[in-house]
Parts: structure tokens; C-alpha cells; sequence
């Protein structure tokens, strides 16, 4: 089967848009899910004492949790419309290395983790590690 | 419970949040490229495009990740979840290099290098972060506090 090719690339303005669309939403949505599974606690125990069900119930009665996958949701339709304009060796190292910074600083300043210099030091590793793998 | 170090299952639970999100992205890329370009004025028909083989396939990999990266993020940081995703990229480009016989140029070795440093940087320190639990002496200071106020 051919695969079709796309069809120009966009300007820089319009790329540099979708591509923060892709990193603001998700980011959003990444500590908001962060948020609400720290808030219900480790899965693993609460499974082990309510079963499967009651951690589906822990996880679905959590209002964070639905902030969160609606960010998500607005971040995958995001990346759908950016692949559909531009190709994945470019989106997908942009967004997913940028990505990895604005959570670790979004982590500090939010959900208040303990961000330190190993982590900032393995946040900036992996994020030139995925420009350069993807690029 | 905080836990410093994973157990056995907690690394397959991370092994299954890299692995699964690559695969997916790259399903919807293919799946992507099949399409005309579709508008803002036309974004719905980002809606039926989510019936179609590869994107499908994509969805039902990103949903076996999404579940096991809400499992990891019950019980580890997400500045310790998130460059583990990203080791994710390594396992497919060593899977493309030794059982698809694809070239690795010197760039992308060194982007292995880098995520695969960085990875085992954050994997040698601590999980989640440990908040200090109240006192009991905390409480009973606040508790008097509140009597001599509302006395």
C-alpha cells in the first residue's frame, strides 16, 4: 500500500503553535493526573484491599482525575492535528523533549516534588537524548 | 507508602509505560499520514478518523499505557515516571537496529546514550518524595492554639 505523502510544512509560527498547544495541554494534563493519583493513594494497596473494582471506583470518583484526562484528551487531538500537517521526526522530538522539561518544572512548582539536581540533570539528559534519537 | 526502591512488579509496570507509548505514537502516525489534511473549519473528522485500523491500534496501545502510567504515578514522582517513558524510544530504536537491520546514525547513539544516562540517573534516587508526617505534639499545639482563641 503507498503511503501518501504530506503535503508542505507549515511556517514557523504555525508549527511553533501547535507544538506549544501539544506541550501546554499536556503538561496540564500530566500534573493534574499526577495530582489526583497522589491524592487517591498507591493503587497496588487500595487493589489489594477493595479488589479491582475499588480501584476503579477510587480512580473514576476523583474530579482531578477527569481535569486531568480532559487536558490529555485535548493534547492527543493536539498531536493528531499536528501529524496531520507536520511530519513525526519533528513533532514528536519537540514535543515530547520540551515536554519533559515544563513538567519537571511544573512537578517543583505544583506538585511541589523534590526536584533535584539528579532530576533536573536526567530531565535535561533525556531531553537532548529524544531531540537528537528522534530528530 | 513511599517506597525508595521498586519491587520486581513496579519495574514492569514502568517497562510497560515505555514500551506501550512509542508503539502507540508511532501507530498514529502511520495511521496520520494515510489522510488528507484536515482543517480547523474541518477538525471533527478528527472524531472518525479514531475508527480506522492504525489509529485503533494506536488507541488500544496508548490505553495499556495510560493504565499502567496511572498505576506508576500512585506510587512514584512524575519527575520520576516521565524520563522513564522516554526509555521507551531506546528499546525501539535498538529493536530497529538488531531485528530490523535499520541504520543508526552517530546522532541517535548518542541520543541512546543520553536518555539511557539520564534514566539510570533518576532511577538510583528515590521514587516519590517523603513529606514529613505531622507530630501528635504538632497537633495538640494547634488544638490549644484553636481553645485559647475561641476562649
Amino acid at each position: 500500500m503507498m503511503i501518501p505523502s504530506p503535503s508542505p510544512q507549515p511556517g514557523f509560527w504555525a508549527a511553533t503553535a501547535m507544538i506549544a498547544a501539544i506541550i501546554l495541554t499536556s503538561t496540564a494534563g500530566e500534573v493534574l493526573t499526577a495530582a489526583a493519583m497522589k491524592s487517591i493513594g498507591d493503587l497496588d494497596e487500595i487493589r489489594a484491599r477493595s479488589g479491582l473494582k475499588g480501584a476503579f471506583r477510587a480512580v473514576f470518583t476523583c474530579p482531578l482525575f477527569f481535569a486531568g484526562v480532559s487536558f490529555l484528551a485535548l493534547a492527543f487531538f493536539s498531536l493528531l492535528f499536528a501529524l496531520n500537517h507536520m511530519n513525526l521526526s519533528l513533532v514528536a522530538p519537540a514535543s515530547a523533549s520540551l515536554t519533559l522539561v515544563t513538567n519537571a518544572i511544573a512537578g517543583k512548582i505544583f506538585l511541589k516534588e523534590n526536584v533535584d539536581r539528579r532530576r533536573w540533570a536526567s530531565a535535561m539528559l533525556v531531553c537532548v537524548g529524544v531531540y537528537l534519537l528522534a530528530h | 507508602m513511599a517506597h525508595a526502591r521498586l519491587t520486581p512488579r513496579q519495574y514492569l509496570i514502568l517497562g510497560l509505560v515505555s514500551l506501550c507509548a512509542p508503539l502507540g505514537d508511532t501507530c498514529l502516525s502511520r495511521g496520520m499520514t494515510g489522510f488528507p489534511d484536515i482543517t480547523l473549519a474541518h477538525s471533527a473528522t478528527l472524531f472518525t478518523v479514531v475508527f480506522t485500523p492504525w489509529i485503533a491500534l494506536g488507541i488500544a496501545l496508548l490505553i495499556v499505557f495510560f493504565a499502567s502510567y496511572l498505576t506508576a504515578l500512585s506510587w512514584a514522582d512524575l519527575t520520576f515516571v516521565l524520563p522513564a517513558t522516554a526509555f521507551g524510544n531506546v528499546i525501539v530504536a535498538l529493536f530497529a537496529r538488531f531485528f530490523l537491520h535499520e541504520t543508526i546514525s552517530l546522532e541517535r547513539w548518542a541520543g541512546i546514550v543520553l536518555i539511557t544516562v539520564g534514566v539510570g540517573f533518576v532511577a538510583h534516587g528515590p521514587s516519590l518524595t517523603v513529606r514529613p508526617a505531622i507530630q501528635p505534639e504538632t497537633l495538640v499545639e494547634a488544638a490549644n492554639t484553636h481553645k485559647e482563641q475561641a476562649g
